[in-house]
C-alpha cells in the first residue's frame, strides 16, 4: 500500500453519500415512478392459521380506477415457492411457501389477494371489496409446545413442527473432548430466552417490477440485488440476462432486507399479469407482520468447570423459532452462531444441538449478527454465573480461560481457526475507561446502605466470526451459494475512477470507504472516484451486503482490483518515461523512476495514453482496466470489551445506562467515523433488545406489537453516551487486514447490560431477568427473588 | 397508509366551523394537530365522511391573560404551551407536562386542545388540566358554554363536547404559591406515560397546607387522587410521611392491563411515583 502523509485509509472522512441520503433527494424505490405506473396493495390474513373457505375478488375489479384482483388461487399454478437457500440438513422438512397464501393461512399477515390500480388509494379502497371466509384452525405458537406429541401441526402434510435437528459434537468432528467426559466440578446450567425482535430498518420496503419487451427491470430496497436477480429468474422462469435487479438508495436492512420476498414476487406476478409496471410499499404496520423476524431461540446452556475457574465443557441445546415456513437463509441463522457458543476461550469440548421449528407466526431471519449475537449473550451470561458461584471477579474468570495473544493463530473447539486478537488490550482499555474499581467501590456502598438505586456492572468480552464467507466452508455447511466477492475499477480517459463492487450498501458507507481505499491504492484524489452499486447491469457480478463481509471480503477484491489496474500503468508508465517497470516506485500518487523522483507519470497520465493508445508498448492492450474475484481462505474475527454500569431503581424496576464503554478490535480502520458509527448503532441495537423491545403475540396469534406505540425502538434520547474506543489488531489472512465491524455491537452490547442489571440485583436474590429487561419484569424479578429469600 | 375518502372543510371562525359541523351532522370529524386522528384514519380504523380542519380558525390560538385565570386557544399547540412565558409563570405544571409530550415534531403539531377533546387515558394533558382546574369552553350552534374539567371528562376518549360543538379555549386559573411537578414513567421517552402523576403542592410551616394530585392512564380518564389529597392536608413535608400518605394513590383506580405493563404494577408504580411527584413538589 502506499505509503504517503496524505494517505486516505485511516482518515476521519465524512461520508460521500450522505447528503443525498439524509436529505432524501435521491432514488429511494418508492420516490422511482414509471410512465403508465400502476400501484398495488396487498390483503393480509388477520388469523394466525385458518383455511380459506372461499375467497372472491370480483367486487374489487369492479371498483373505480382498479386494474386487476387476484388471490393466491388465482396463481397456484404459477406462483410457485418462496425460496431457501440455507437447507442446513439433509432431511430438513422444508415445506412449499406460495408468495400468496392458497387454502391455509399460516401466519398473523400472510398475504392473501392483491388489488392492482391506477392510484393507491384505489388499491386500498377496492381491498375492501375482497370477500375472504376462513375457518379458523388452533394456531402454533409456544416453541416447546409445538414439539410435544399431539400439538396442532403448522404443516400437517409434514407430520411435525420440527423443521430440523442439527449437531455439532467437538468429539465427532475431532476438534475437541467429549463434553460428558468433562471435568464438572463446578456445573453452571442455565436457560436463556431470546427474544423475537423486528428488525427496524428506517425504510419500508418496496418494489417495481417493469415488464419490458421480454425483460424485466425490478426496483427493489434489498441488500441482495444480486442474488434477487438469480432467483427472479429461477422462479418465475425468466432468462437470467432478461432480468435487471436494482437496488436504488436502500434505507437500512439489519439483515431485515437479506430476503427474497412474497411481495418481490407478487409484485411480479402483477405485472406479468397486467403488462405494466406495477409499484408496491409497504407501511409501517406492513412490515411489522411480513418482513422476516428476529431471534426467537430458547437456549439451554450447561457449563462445567474445575474449581480454579478453567472452563472444562460446554453444551448447548437451542430451540429456534422459523415461525410459519423457512425464509432465505432462516435454518442457518442458529448455526452460524453455533461457531461461536465457545467465543474467545479456550474450552476444551463442545457440543451443540438445535432444533428448528414450526409455529403460526412470521418467519425469522437473518438480524444484526445473525446467531453470533445470541451464541455472545449465552456464553457472557454463563461466564458471568460461573464467575458468582466461584466468587472471582468476572473480568478474572474470563481471564482464565481466554486465548492469550501469543497463542494465535487459534484452532478452537468448534473448528475455526483464529488467526489473531488481543483480548487482553481491549479489556485493559475497557476497565481504565470505565473506572471499574472505582465503580465497584461506590457499587459496595450503595449494598452497603441499602440504597434505593443499586449499581451494576456487566462485562461482554466478545468475537464474531464476519467476511462472509469461505466457499468451501459454506458448500460443507450445505448454503447454496458461494461466499466470494467482486470489484471492478475503471480509470477513464481523465483519470477519473469508476469502481463497481459487487457488494450491496444500505446506509454502510461503502462509497466513502471503496473511495479511501482506491485514493490510497491509484494514488487518485479521493473526490475522483465514483462507487457504483445495486445494478446488475453495471454491477453484474456479486453477493451483497450482509454478515459484516462488504469490507472483509469486497474490499479484498477491491484491493487486488486496484492492484492489477497499477501493474497495467507501471508499463505504460515505463514505457513513457523509458525504463524498465522495475525501476519504477509508486509513492505520492505517481510512478517515480528511482534516484530520479522528478521524471515521473501520474495515474492520469497513463489512464490518457491509454486512451489515446498512439504509442504502448508491443502486446500491451489499451486499458487499465481491471477485476478481481476474492475467495475468503477463512473467517476474519473482530472482537473487543464492551463494559456496562446501570442504576437500577429497585423501587420502579427502571435501568438507567450511567456509563457505556465500548473497546472493539476490528482490524485495520479504513475509516474510524465510520466504524464509530457502526459501534454506536450497533450498541444502540443491543440496548434495544435489553431493555427496549420484543414481539409479541397473543394467544389466537395476532401479533400485539404492530406498531411503534407497542414495539418501542429506543431514540436517542433513550440512549447513553457510548465511549467508544479501539485496539487494532490487523487480520493476517489478506492484505487489507480488515475484519469486520457491521455486528459487533450489536452482538456485545446484550449480554452487557443484562449482566450490569444481574449484577446490580445480585444481593437481592436475582439471578435472571428475561429480555427485555422492561421496569415491570426487573421489578417482577426483584419481587419474587425476595419471596423466594434470595436464590443466588 | 391512505384514508378512506372525505369531504375537506376548512373554516375560518368558530361560528363558521360550528355551522360546518352541524351541516355535516355526526360523520363529521374535528381535525385540531392531527396526531392522533391521521394515524386512526390513515390505519382505516375511522371514516369519517367529512373533516373540519380548526387549523385556519386563528381565534383558537395562543395565550391570552384574562384576570385571574389564562385563556389559552383550543389550536395552541404543545410547543407554543411549553414555551409561553405566561403559562410557565402562571401555570408552569401545564408548561412541564406539555413538554413531555410525543417529540419535537407532535409537540409543534399537536394542539392543546385536540389532545384534551381526543381524552385518551394516556395522554397527559387531561391530567394537567383537572390539577390546574381548569374550565373549558364550548361553542355549538346555540352559543357558548363553560365546562369544569372534571365535567368535561366522561370516559374513554369520551367528553362533554357534543358532535356539533367546538371546543375553543381553556380557562387555567393563575396559581401562584404552589409547587409542581409532573412525574411521567414510559419505556421509551416518545412513548405514552405507562403512568403518570401531576401534582401541586402548597406549603405551610413546616407542612404541606394543601395538595392536588392526578393520575394519568389508572383509568378511563385522569383521576384526581383524592384519598392522597386527603392524607397530605396537614402532613408533615418530609419524605417518610409523604410516602405514607402517597400510599393510597391506587385507590378507587382501574387500570389496564396490556402489552405495556400489568394493571398490578401500575398500581405499585403510582404509589412510588406519587410519593416522588408530590415530594418533588413540595420541594423536599
Amino acid at each position: 500500500m502506499t505509503v504517503t502523509d496524505d494517505r486516505e485509509v485511516g482518515r476521519e472522512r465524512r461520508r460521500k453519500e450522505d447528503a443525498r441520503l439524509i436529505t432524501g433527494r435521491t432514488r429511494w424505490t418508492d420516490n422511482i415512478t414509471l410512465p403508465g405506473l400502476l400501484h398495488m396493495a396487498i390483503l393480509r390474513s388477520p388469523y394466525a392459521h385458518a383455511r380459506i373457505t372461499s375467497i372472491d375478488t370480483s367486487a374489487a375489479l369492479g371498483r373505480p380506477n382498479v386494474v386487476a384482483a387476484f388471490s393466491g388461487a388465482d396463481v397456484a399454478d404459477v406462483q410457485g415457492s418462496l425460496p431457501c437457500a440455507w437447507p442446513v440438513t439433509e432431511d430438513i422438512v422444508h415445506p412449499d411457501r406460495p408468495p400468496l397464501a392458497v387454502g391455509t393461512v399460516r401466519h398473523h399477515g400472510e398475504a392473501v389477494a392483491v388489488v392492482v390500480a391506477r392510484d393507491q388509494a384505489s388499491a386500498m379502497d377496492a381491498l375492501e371489496a375482497i370477500e375472504v371466509d376462513y375457518e379458523p384452525l388452533t394456531p402454533v405458537l409456544d416453541l416447546e409446545q409445538a414439539l410435544a406429541e399431539g400439538s396442532p401441526l403448522v404443516h400437517p402434510d409434514k407430520g411435525t413442527n420440527k423443521s430440523y435437528t442439527w449437531v455439532f459434537d467437538s468429539a465427532q468432528a475431532g476438534t475437541g473432548g467429549d463434553v460428558a467426559a468433562a471435568d464438572d466440578e463446578v456445573v453452571i446450567e442455565r436457560r436463556y430466552v431470546q427474544q423475537r425482535l423486528i428488525p427496524a430498518f428506517m425504510e419500508p420496503r418496496s418494489v417495481i417490477v417493469d415488464p419490458g419487451a421480454g425483460e424485466y427491470t425490478i426496483w427493489s430496497a434489498t441488500q441482495i440485488p444480486h442474488i434477487l436477480r438469480v432467483f427472479y429468474a429461477l422462479l418465475t422462469g425468466t432468462p437470467e440476462h432478461k432480468v435487471r435487479v436494482i437496488a436504488p438508495d436502500v434505507g437500512g436492512g439489519f439483515g431485515g432486507k437479506l430476503q427474497v420476498t412474497p411481495e418481490e414476487l407478487i409484485t411480479f406476478m402483477a405485472a406479468r399479469r397486467v403488462g405494466r409496471p406495477v409499484k408496491y410499499t409497504e407501511t409501517r404496520s406492513d412490515t411489522m407482520l411480513s418482513a422476516h423476524h428476529g431471534r426467537d431461540m430458547i437456549q439451554d446452556v450447561r457449563l462445567t468447570a474445575r474449581r480454579d475457574g478453567t472452563v472444562t465443557g460446554i453444551s448447548v441445546k437451542l430451540t429456534a423459532n422459523m415461525g410459519a415456513y423457512l425464509g432465505l437463509v432462516g435454518p442457518g441463522v442458529p448455526i452460524l452462531g453455533a461457531f461461536m457458543y465457545n467465543a474467545i476461550y479456550k474450552f476444551p469440548a463442545y457440543r451443540f444441538e438445535c432444533d428448528g421449528v414450526f409455529t403460526n407466526t412470521t418467519i425469522t431471519d437473518a438480524y444484526r449478527g445473525a446467531g453470533r449475537p445470541e451464541a455472545t449473550y449465552a456464553i457472557e451470561r454463563a461466564m458471568d454465573d460461573l464467575a458468582v458461584e466461584l466468587g472471582v471477579d468476572p473480568i478474572e474468570i474470563r481471564r482464565r480461560n481466554w486465548i492469550k495473544k501469543e497463542e494465535f493463530p487459534f484452532t478452537t473447539v468448534a473448528g475455526l481457526v483464529y488467526d489473531s486478537g488481543d483480548y487482553a488490550a481491549a479489556t485493559d482499555k475497557a476497565l481504565a475507561l470505565l473506572g471499574y474499581d472505582k465503580l465497584r467501590a461506590e457499587q459496595a456502598d450503595r449494598r452497603a446502605s441499602g440504597d434505593p438505586v443499586q449499581l451494576g456492572i456487566g462485562t461482554s468480552t466478545y468475537t464474531e466470526m464476519c467476511g462472509l464467507a469461505p466457499s468451501r466452508i459454506l458448500g460443507a455447511l450445505r448454503y447454496a451459494a458461494g461466499g466470494w466477492e467482486t470489484a471492478a475499477v475503471r480509470v477513464l480517459p481523465t483519470g477519473k475512477v469508476e469502481v463497481v463492487t459487487g457488494t450491496s450498501p444500505h446506509g454502510q458507507g461503502h462509497e466513502t470507504a471503496w473511495s479511501q481505499i482506491v485514493a490510497d491504492e491509484l494514488g487518485v484524489a479521493f473526490d475522483d472516484v465514483e462507487v457504483l452499486h445495486g445494478d446488475t447491469r453495471s454491477s453484474y457480478k456479486g453477493l451483497d451486503t450482509y454478515g459484516s463481509r462488504s469490507l472483509a471480503v469486497g474490499g479484498i477484491a477491491l484491493v487486488e482490483a486496484c492492484r492489477k489496474v497499477r501493474d497495467k500503468a507501471r508499463t505504460v508508465a515505463a514505457h513513457m518515461l523509458e525504463c524498465s517497470p522495475d525501476d519504477l516506485e509508486f509513492t505520492g500518487g505517481a510512478f517515480r523512476v528511482r534516484g530520479t523522483p522528478d521524471a515521473a507519470k501520474t495515474m492520469a497520465d497513463c489512464a490518457f495514453a491509454v486512451f489515446a493508445a498512439h504509442d504502448l508498448p508491443d502486446g500491451v492492450e489499451p486499458t487499465l482496466d481491471a477485476d478481481a474475484t476474492f475467495d475468503p481462505q477463512t473467517f476474519s474475527f473482530p472482537h473487543g470489551t464492551h463494559l456496562c454500569a446501570v442504576e437500577v431503581d429497585t423501587q420502579t424496576g427502571h435501568v438507567a445506562i450511567r456509563k457505556y464503554i465500548a473497546v472493539d478490535d476490528v482490524g485495520k480502520v479504513i475509516n474510524p467515523t465510520i466504524v464509530e458509527g457502526q459501534v454506536h448503532g450497533g450498541v444502540a441495537q443491543g440496548i434495544a433488545q435489553a431493555l427496549h423491545e420484543e414481539a409479541v403475540y397473543d394467544e389466537s396469534g395476532t401479533l400485539l406489537t404492530g406498531s411503534f406505540v407497542d414495539y418501542t425502538p429506543p431514540t436517542a434520547a433513550d440512549l447513553p453516551e457510548i465511549v467508544s474506543d479501539r485496539t487494532e489488531t490487523p487480520a493476517t489472512t489478506h492484505p487489507l487486514g480488515v475484519k469486520g465491524v457491521g455486528e459487533a455491537g450489536a452482538i456485545a452490547a446484550t449480554p452487557a447490560v443484562v449482566n450490569a442489571i444481574v449484577d446490580a440485583l445480585r444481593p437481592l436474590g436475582v439471578t435472571d431477568v428475561p429480555m427485555p429487561c422492561t421496569p415491570e419484569r426487573v421489578w417482577r424479578a426483584i419481587r419474587t427473588a425476595g419471596t423466594e429469600g434470595g436464590r443466588s | 397508509m391512505i384514508p378512506v375518502a372525505f369531504d375537506y372543510l376548512r373554516p375560518t371562525g368558530v361560528d363558521e366551523a360550528v355551522a360546518a359541523l352541524a351541516e355535516a351532522g355526526d360523520e363529521a370529524k374535528i381535525l385540531a394537530g392531527g396526531q392522533s386522528l391521521l394515524p386512526v384514519l390513515r390505519l382505516r380504523l375511522s371514516a369519517p365522511s367529512v373533516l373540519v380542519d380548526l387549523g385556519g380558525v386563528a381565534e383558537l390560538r395562543g395565550v391570552r391573560e384574562e384576570g385571574d385565570f389564562l385563556a389559552i386557544g383550543a389550536m395552541t399547540t404543545h410547543d407554543e404551551v411549553a414555551s409561553s412565558p405566561l403559562v410557565r409563570r402562571f401555570a408552569p405544571l401545564l408548561a412541564t407536562m406539555a413538554a413531555t409530550i410525543g417529540d419535537r415534531q407532535v409537540r409543534h403539531r399537536g394542539t392543546l386542545g385536540g389532545s384534551l377533546a381526543h381524552a385518551d387515558p394516556a395522554a397527559d394533558l387531561p391530567a394537567a388540566a383537572a390539577t390546574l382546574q381548569a374550565r373549558y369552553v364550548l361553542a355549538g350552534p346555540s352559543g357558548r358554554r363553560v365546562v369544569t374539567a372534571a365535567d368535561f371528562a366522561v370516559g374513554l376518549f369520551t367528553t362533554a363536547l357534543a358532535d356539533d360543538e367546538v371546543l375553543v379555549e381553556v380557562q387555567v386559573p393563575k396559581v401562584e404559591g404552589w409547587g409542581s411537578h409532573y412525574e411521567k414513567f414510559h419505556r421509551v421517552v416518545q412513548a405514552w406515560a405507562i403512568v403518570g402523576v401531576a401534582a401541586m403542592v402548597r406549603r405551610s410551616d413546616g407542612g404541606i397546607e394543601s395538595a392536588r394530585v392526578t393520575l394519568t392512564n389508572m383509568g378511563p380518564t385522569a383521576l384526581r387522587a383524592t384519598a392522597v389529597e386527603q392524607a397530605l392536608a396537614g402532613c408533615a413535608a418530609e419524605p417518610a410521611a409523604i410516602a405514607e400518605a402517597c400510599m393510597a394513590a391506587a385507590e378507587g383506580t382501574s387500570p389496564r392491563d396490556d402489552v405495556t405493563a400489568s394493571a398490578e404494577y401500575r398500581r405499585h408504580l403510582v404509589r412510588v411515583l406519587t410519593g416522588r411527584a408530590v415530594a418533588a413538589a413540595a420541594g423536599v
